[in-house]
């Protein structure tokens, strides 16, 4: 049994405790408490939607418009006659729209086959670190092309649908560090009509692509799709695109040069001819504006 | 015996009571103000951590840099990966006192006029600064505010020739946090 006078300098003890104690420890320990309760999710891992010409896990910020313009010349190889392919142009024109922070729509025209296509792109997945942690962000994309050329042979039972071609992938893609990000890029093209019985119509090829940043505002871009063999009868080869990102303000610059002659997605995942080994290479452009079309809540009126 | 007992619970209890004069908030505001020849830029951040002790006048902010909302997605991408670069500073952290808390009973309601010392730490970088602000109280909470400028400079910020029109080399900051009181 504790006698009264122990008790009271128990008591004495305790009553001088918080007194004592809770003052004298760092006020900055109140604030840190919850860090360990926080998502930090990855965010610029590509400066644009686009790796080069493929789209990357990028969507533009939910309000936020793009125009894009993507532009290249002819072969570099044609010669001085053909002023080293400057005498030729190919170009898409593009909008893409941020719908929330993970969904994105766009449209394009190309003038290559006087080509119209519109996508949608959806962040299924978020590399994040934290409370949450995924190591990599994954994005589901979805195209269609459509060919507005005139038909080769009007004689004949020409159906609309055989100006349609589709296109799936899935971008995986990580942020290792603020320098460097990597991305898969599995694609399955599905085109209605192919030019013979042994072409594939669903034809598959695997990509990859990364980025380097030697400053805060330029990057090189490299990205690479490889077609699996014994789907495509016509002649093709692999695209492969090196881009240098030049970002000033509300522009991101690229200037890039690719063996594909097409910018949208059937076109250099399956209709690539060039040949970078015999100098089929083609010097273009890509300029990427912001708008920002509805503002975030607290600078609305 | 049962009245000792009684008198330690009620000791601890008034002793709790008594001294309990930290006040914290979780969602104060930062602002921040850039006037340049081409553009205004504003940035608002509403979770910002903030404590202050009554009784020995320290006050202590902690802001994640990577809360700032702007008008424009681009600015803030801009802001936290060439500008403070919010991956290697995540915060931006004051740690000070006010000077004059002796003259303050910030127990009352009204309103005071305060001097707050202390290091500034912004992208990495720590200052001193001296700036003043106004503590109003109104039943048990205190409102602190304060409006001050910074030199982009100071704190090894720079601003890239293309956009030196865009972005002011003095960042006016605005500061309002509403402390409660901290149950202990």
């Amino acid at each position: 049994m504790p006698t009264p006078r122990s008790l009271f300098i128990a008591c004495l003890f305790i009553c001088m405790f918080p007194f004592h104690a809770i003052p004298q420890d760092d006020l900055m320990d109140l604030l840190a408490d919850d860090e360990a309760e926080k998502t930090e999710y990855a965010y610029a891992t590509f400066k644009t939607t686009r790796i080069v010409i493929g789209h990357s896990v990028e969507n533009p910020a939910p309000g936020v418009m793009l125009f894009l313009i993507s532009h290249h010349f002819g072969h570099i190889n044609e010669g001085a006659y053909e002023f080293f392919g400057l005498d030729q142009a190919t170009i898409r024109l593009g909008f893409e729209y941020g719908i929330t922070n993970r969904l994105s729509v766009g449209i394009g025209r190309s003038s290559l086959e006087k080509t119209f296509d519109g996508f949608a792109k959806y962040k299924i997945l978020r590399q994040s670190s934290g409370k949450r942690s995924v190591p990599v962000t994954m994005t589901l994309f979805s195209s269609v092309a459509l060919t507005s050329l005139k038909w080769s042979d009007p004689e004949r039972t020409n159906y609309f649908s055989s100006r349609l071609a589709y296109t799936f992938q899935l971008l995986i893609a990580r942020k290792f560090s603020d320098r460097i990000s990597i991305q898969l890029t599995p694609s399955l093209i599905h085109k209605n009509l192919v030019e013979t019985a042994e072409d594939h119509n669903d034809i598959f090829t695997l990509g990859a692509g990364g980025r380097y940043k030697f400053t805060k505002r330029t990057s090189l871009n490299v990205e690479y799709h490889y077609v699996f063999g014994n789907q495509i009868t016509q002649p093709y080869d692999h695209s492969l695109s090196v881009g240098f990102d030049i970002e000033t303000g509300g522009h991101v610059f690229q200037v890039f040069m690719t063996n594909s002659n097409p910018l949208f997605e059937r076109g250099f995942l399956t209709e690539t001819v060039g040949k970078w080994g015999k100098g089929d290479i083609y010097l273009g452009f890509n300029i990427s504006r912001a708008f920002t079309i509805v503002k975030p809540k607290s600078f609305r009126e | 015996m049962k009245k000792t007992i009684l008198f330690i619970v009620l000791g601890i209890a008034l002793t709790n009571g008594v001294f309990a004069q930290r006040y914290l908030t979780k969602t104060g505001s930062v602002s921040f103000f850039s006037k340049a020849p081409l553009e205004n830029l504003e940035a608002h951040n509403s979770q910002v951590n903030s404590a202050l002790d009554l009784k020995t006048g320290d006050f202590v902010f902690k802001v994640l840099m990577k809360s700032f909302e702007f008008e424009k997605a681009l600015m803030q991408e801009h802001f936290n990966e060439n500008y403070v670069e919010s991956d290697k500073y995540p915060n931006a952290t004051f740690k000070g006192k006010v000077v004059n808390i002796g003259q303050l009973d910030l127990t009352k309601n009204g309103s005071y006029n305060a001097e707050v010392e202390g290091d500034l730490t912004i992208h990495g970088i720590t200052r001193p600064v001296k700036e003043t602000g106004t503590f109003e109280v109104k039943d048990g909470k205190v409102n602190g505010k304060s409006k001050f400028t910074i030199l982009l400079a100071d704190y090894n910020i720079s601003v890239p020739a293309p956009v030196v029109d865009n972005i002011a080399k003095e960042i006016e900051i605005t500061v309002d946090v509403m402390l409660e009181k901290v149950a202990e």
